[in-house]
């Protein structure tokens, strides 16, 4: 599969932009420089890929856009707005509404069935509790697991765990969609449906989609690629050429 | 902070390590029967203070509860300003069948008594037949049940003091009538008989009576009362000492030592053991969740949220022990009958009431630190390690 050209679901608009940002972290006494006077712009309704050697940033830049982290200095806007000067708590509030979280391993709750950890994002919302069972329904009959919403995640599949994370990621209708190696613990076939599940939040119900991968095959299922090299960012063609 | 949607999530962490959340759950549970036996030990020797009338009085003699005051004082304590009605009583000290068998046995003017003790609450008819056998006698329900009388029963008592005319040292009763108590923790296991049939039948002690028992009209004046009522037979031969109700029976207490700071110290002892076992349990819960509080995190729960997720989750467990611990404990409490030791053996409101703020604040205080280092948790390191 190859990135996808003009689709009509990408739009001009700027979801999120990130300006000159540096990110440093001190280990013992040695400072170390992860991102450097790095600039990302990312239009609302895209499918970034983002690659590059294990250590070079991707992660703590995905942990950036999904106010994890902030940065050491620069901006992070997102629909215009500077997260990056949230305080803690209106900064997890702000998590809750605009971002859905992919992870490598899943990390669902074992303690609950896949519909209980779908409702998760939910309880941090006001909706009623019949409205919680309506919005999971929804979630896991897109990512198509509605008949194993009883399960719990030891009775599951790796690929199925990871739709339910898929689930838990969407079932809020967030902004975007944040993915950490979400195929990365998965066998290739398995790894592809996941992709093509993404593909299709992204081209089907609009969703930007933000996935960080060591795979080149998976990256090409994005829209475009992008290298993260010594702290900056650059297209994936540029780092092959 | 945490409403009752996150319940379930709270609920199913529990179950995570069912064995170390059993065990927890009951080593919480055994303290709190172990406080509702206290508390209601402490009753039982102390809790006669509380219930004592705040408008009553007590004369003795000066020298001591056992040296007699003559029958005369009573016109005499009734002609006191503030005094509204005084009553005598007379300490039997004799034994039922054994010496083992103890119980307090004293003569009363059966009509002032009931008046004066509106607690002691007796059927209308066993009442007119008391008044009407002189040598009848009416027993708490907690001593009847203990052995087995029946209105009607004769009832004969070996005394230690009181030798009758005759020789005999056996007094006959018949027993007229059984009083329950008003109100939970009232003294149901004291025999009560007629102040002249002591009177006639006992070889000496004639004019004689053991202390009075006086209602005073305002209980705010009693001590003035009091003091009136001593000055009243000061320098005679028989100088008296008057106290409120309340007073005589924390005195009467005090001579066993201060129940109720041994039963704190025990039940302090106790419950900081089970603090520990509390707090390390939710601190090895929260240690090996950190990866899942990281990813509630992650998802938008805030700090707040996070350590009310975990302060709940100890609340829980608390919740759970310690509610079965006092309900086991107040239905152990209720059948164990020790009205041979104690005059009074239950679990009072106050202290059930105290038992769930104890509950409480096990929770609260057992789940604090850990929650504090869930609420603290840095999201990107937790992650990263996994």
């Amino acid at each position: 599969m190859t990135a996808r050209e003009g689709d009509h679901t990408m739009s001009d608009e700027t979801l999120i932009h990130l300006s000159d940002v540096t990110k440093t972290y001190r280990r013992g006494r040695e400072v170390v420089e992860v991102l450097r006077n790095l600039d990302l712009e990312v239009p609302r309704g895209d499918f970034v890929a983002l690659m590059g050697p294990s250590g070079s940033g991707k992660t703590t830049l995905l942990n950036l856009i999904g106010g994890l982290d902030r940065p050491t200095s620069g901006t992070v806007e997102v629909e215009g707005q500077r997260i990056d000067r949230l305080s803690g708590s209106r900064l997890a509030s702000w998590r809750s509404r605009h971002v859905g979280f992919v992870f490598q391993f899943y990390n669902l709750l074992p303690v609950l069935t896949a519909e209980r950890n779908v409702e998760v994002p939910l309880l941090l919302t006001d909706l009623s509790r019949s409205a919680r069972k309506r919005h999971v329904a929804a979630a896991l009959d897109i990512v198509g697991l509605a008949d194993r919403a009883k399960h719990h995640p030891r009775e599951l599949s790796g690929g199925q765990e990871q739709r339910v994370g898929i689930a838990r990621a969407i079932v809020s209708d967030p902004t975007f969609l944040l993915c950490d190696e979400p195929t990365g613990d998965l066998d290739r076939t398995t790894g592809t449906e996941i992709l093509e599940l993404l593909v299709a939040l992204n081209r089907e119900h609009g969703k930007t989609v933000i996935m960080v991968t060591h795979d080149p095959r998976a990256a090409a299922f994005a829209r475009r690629t992008l290298v993260v090299e010594e702290g900056r960012l650059r297209p994936a063609e540029e780092a092959v050429a | 902070m945490i409403g009752a949607k996150y319940f379930p999530l709270i609920w199913k962490n529990l179950g995570r390590r069912k064995v170390r959340t059993v065990f927890t759950i009951l080593s919480v549970m055994v303290a709190f029967i172990l406080f509702a036996l206290l508390a209601a030990l402490r009753t039982g020797f102390t809790g006669g203070v509380e219930l004592a009338g705040a408008d009553r009085l007590i004369t003795i003699h000066k020298v001591s509860l056992i040296q007699p005051l003559p029958a005369s004082y009573e016109a005499d304590i009734e002609s006191v300003d503030g005094v509204v009605d005084a009553t005598p009583a007379t300490w039997f000290g004799g034994v039922y069948r054994d010496k083992r068998n103890f119980f307090p046995q004293i003569a009363v003017e059966p009509e002032e008594w009931l008046a004066m003790y509106p607690e002691y609450v007796l059927k209308p008819a066993e009442r007119e037949s008391w008044l009407a056998h002189r040598t009848g006698a009416i027993a708490g329900r907690s001593l009847a049940e203990r052995f087995g009388w029946k209105v009607g029963d004769r009832i004969p008592i070996q005394a230690t003091i009181w030798q009758r005319k005759d020789g005999s040292k056996t007094w006959e009763f018949t027993l007229e009538g059984i009083y329950d108590g008003a109100e939970e923790g009232t003294d149901t296991t004291q025999f009560f008989f007629r102040q002249d049939y002591l009177q006639e039948a006992r070889a000496f002690g004639e004019g004689l009576v053991g202390w009075y028992v006086i209602r005073v009209a305002d209980p705010a004046r009693a001590a003035e009362t009091a003091d009136a009522i001593d000055a009243e037979f000061a320098n005679s031969p028989a100088e008296t000492k008057t106290t409120t109700e309340r007073a005589f029976v924390q005195a009467f207490a005090n001579q066993m030592g201060d129940i109720g700071a041994i039963v704190m110290a025990i039940l302090g002892a106790v419950f900081f053991t089970i603090l520990i076992v509390t707090g390390n349990t939710m601190a090895q819960t929260v240690r090996e969740r950190i990866g899942e509080l990281a990813v509630l995190k992650t998802l938008g729960f805030t700090d707040g949220r996070v350590l009310g997720l975990v302060i709940g989750e100890s609340l829980l467990i608390s919740g759970l022990g310690g509610g079965l611990g006092l309900l086991l404990g107040w239905a152990t409490v209720k059948n164990v009958d020790a009205g041979s030791i104690l005059s009074a053996f239950y679990l009072r409101g106050v202290d059930a009431a105290f038992g769930i703020g104890l509950i409480a604040a096990l929770g609260i205080v057992a789940g604090i630190l850990p929650a504090l280092r869930a609420m603290r948790l840095d999201v990107v390191a937790a992650l990263r390690r996994g």
